[in-house]
């Protein structure tokens, strides 16, 4: 087991996508991720690998899909404006079934915005960020050991289902430090990848990756192919976590940083004798329904705590058909809620809300 | 332990250089020096000296910070009244300059009026639990770094291992073989050995010049 470290979120990002296999990595400076790059740049010509800074993000992104494509596992970093620039790419993977990491360390926006934190992104992520019908695997970390354990986590899965995985951190996450636990290295060659263009040698048809076809059959067939794939995943591979759930009246859902200011809230909440506890997604697509459904049955309301006007909101009220209320607590532009705030929404909440 | 008119904390990139600054200027103040922090970090864009702003207002400690900082636009602007702070012979300085040699670049333009002055210390900080900087050739690669980015070389070392707040008094205990080898690599004296206050007690005798500190103003401990 490897000793403790004090990381940053950001460069626990990179060192666990080393440990995970990975030696391309294609990407550019941009505030709040800038230490992803940064830590690639150091370290990647030191062990053989490749860190390559792109001329725009478009390029990074088509960089990936070349990378990914002979099977290898590639990995690209921005924030917000940068990955909206990457999202014509992504689409690309999705559609030549190609596994790869985009990670978004997002900020305020629209537009340039800010550099301070955000999660306003959500929507971006989770309804396939790019055109045509796909999606992509969204896993949002709440501590920087999570920003290390769910990026090899989105190596693994990306490749299990060929499709391209998304770590969405907020800037936050990005920049604060805390001990990490790093995983131990990986050799992912040792995986037979039986689609990689890897060279016939004469000995085998060729493979070919693509996202064109001259035939709308076999495209729509490709495509409703790759939906039932997604369904085994929304089957398989939801994650969340649930505190303080079993008796709660009042459930927190939120993720990122602001599931630990929840985390905070819902502490002093307890002092004062509210029952109250959290449903935090871990994976943002697919999202964890299941729980939120059965929990919908066993509390009076719930609240989302977000960095955006109310985005994840949707998702929890579709998950749980609108049986109990969903309040809001939010903050954007670059603010955080303090616990207080939290406090303030979850006491409301207590109380039966605003209707 | 003592000072110089001008102190210079530099260092890897999150080894706790701006929480030791906010320390150090304390100290000064408590030993009746008149002390402004100079924030030269043009690297992070978030967690700076300006969290601290009003906490050293009421302390009496003066702070130069770009007028940018924690806002949301990314300029590495620097105020023009470092220059009088570095020059004009008045009041202690503490100058807290940004990660690695990135951030150590900003520190240049100043280096003839530091050298001009000559009554400072140029600190490098370490920390052993920090993944790039965890043995001592590494360490030693990045103060080289460093001191070729700003053209200022050290004059000692302060050791500041720690794994934020979860750090026991045997991290620091463990990581002083370290500090001591990074020393005498460099060529230069340990000045001081950093823990947080509350360690204190259990690594007084242990440890010389040891030097508590308080953790840099947090608005809340993240659960």
């Amino acid at each position: 087991m490897q000793e403790k470290v004090l990381m940053k979120g950001n460069e626990a990002i990179a060192e666990a996508a080393i440990l995970a296999g990975c030696r391309h990595y294609l990407g550019s400076p941009i505030t709040p991720q800038t230490e992803i790059a940064a830590y690639m740049a150091k370290k990647m010509p030191k062990i053989g690998g490749t860190f390559l800074q792109d001329e725009s993000e478009i390029a990074a992104i088509n960089m990936v899909y070349g990378v990914a494509a002979t099977g290898k596992r590639a990995m690209t970093s921005s924030s917000s404006p940068g990955i909206a620039l990457k999202c014509e790419g992504i689409s690309y993977l999705a559609g030549a079934d190609l596994p790869a990491v985009i990670v978004n360390v997002q900020r305020g926006g629209p537009g340039l915005g800010g550099i301070q934190p955000s999660q306003s992104d959500y929507f971006l992520a989770t309804r396939g960020p790019g055109h045509g019908d796909f999606h992509v695997l969204v896993l949002a970390p709440a501590s920087v050991q999570e920003m290390a354990d769910l990026t090899g986590k989105a190596f693994d899965l990306a490749e299990k289902y060929r499709m391209p995985a998304m770590l969405l951190a907020d800037g936050t996450m990005g920049q604060m430090m805390e001990p990490v636990q790093l995983p131990e290295p990986r050799d992912p060659d040792t995986i037979e990848k039986d689609w990689a263009v890897t060279g016939t040698k004469c000995q085998r048809k060729h493979h070919v990756v693509n996202s064109l076809y001259l035939s709308p059959a076999e495209l729509e067939r490709l495509n409703i192919e790759r939906f039932e794939r997604y369904a085994e995943i929304e089957k398989n591979e939801c994650m969340w976590e649930a505190f303080m759930m079993e008796d709660a009246e009042v459930c927190i859902v939120s993720c990122g940083i602001t599931a630990r200011v929840s985390r905070n809230a819902i502490v002093e909440a307890r002092k004062q004798g509210i029952k109250v506890g959290m449903i935090r997604p871990i994976t943002l697509w697919p999202f964890p329904k299941a729980p939120l459904r059965k929990a919908a049955d066993q509390v009076k309301r719930f609240v989302c705590v977000e960095l955006n006007m109310g985005q994840m909101r949707e998702d929890v009220q579709l998950a749980v058909a609108c049986k109990k209320p969903v309040d809001l607590c939010f903050r954007v532009g670059g603010m955080i809620p303090s616990p207080d705030e939290v406090l303030d929404a979850i006491r409301k909440a207590n109380e039966g809300g605003n209707d | 332990m003592t000072h110089k008119r001008l102190t210079l904390f530099a260092g890897h990139y999150g080894s706790g250089k701006t929480n030791i600054a906010l320390n150090y200027a304390r100290w000064l103040r408590r030993k009746g020096e008149a002390v402004t922090v100079a924030d030269l970090d043009i690297v992070n864009p978030y967690f700076r000296t300006k969290d601290s702003e009003e906490d050293l207002k009421k302390e009496g400690i003066g702070l130069i910070v770009s007028p940018f900082a924690n806002s949301n636009l990314d300029v590495p602007a620097m105020p023009k009244e470092t220059y009088a702070l570095i020059a004009e012979r008045g009041e202690c300085g503490v100058l807290d300059i940004g990660g690695d040699d990135r951030g150590a670049l900003a520190l240049g333009r100043y280096v003839p009026e530091i050298r001009a002055e000559g009554d400072y210390e140029m600190l490098f900080v370490i920390n052993r639990a920090r993944p790039l900087t965890r043995t001592v050739a590494d360490t030693i690669l990045v103060l080289r770094e460093i001191e070729a980015a700003c053209g200022l070389p050290f004059t000692a070392i302060v050791n500041n291992t720690n794994l934020g707040q979860a750090t026991a008094a045997a991290d620091v205990l463990s990581s002083m073989p370290y500090a001591e080898a990074v020393a005498a690599r460099a060529g230069l004296p340990l000045k001081m050995t950093c823990c947080a206050a509350r360690l204190c007690d259990a690594l007084r005798g242990s440890i010389p010049n040891l030097f508590p500190m308080e953790i840099q103003k947090l608005y809340y401990q993240l659960r």
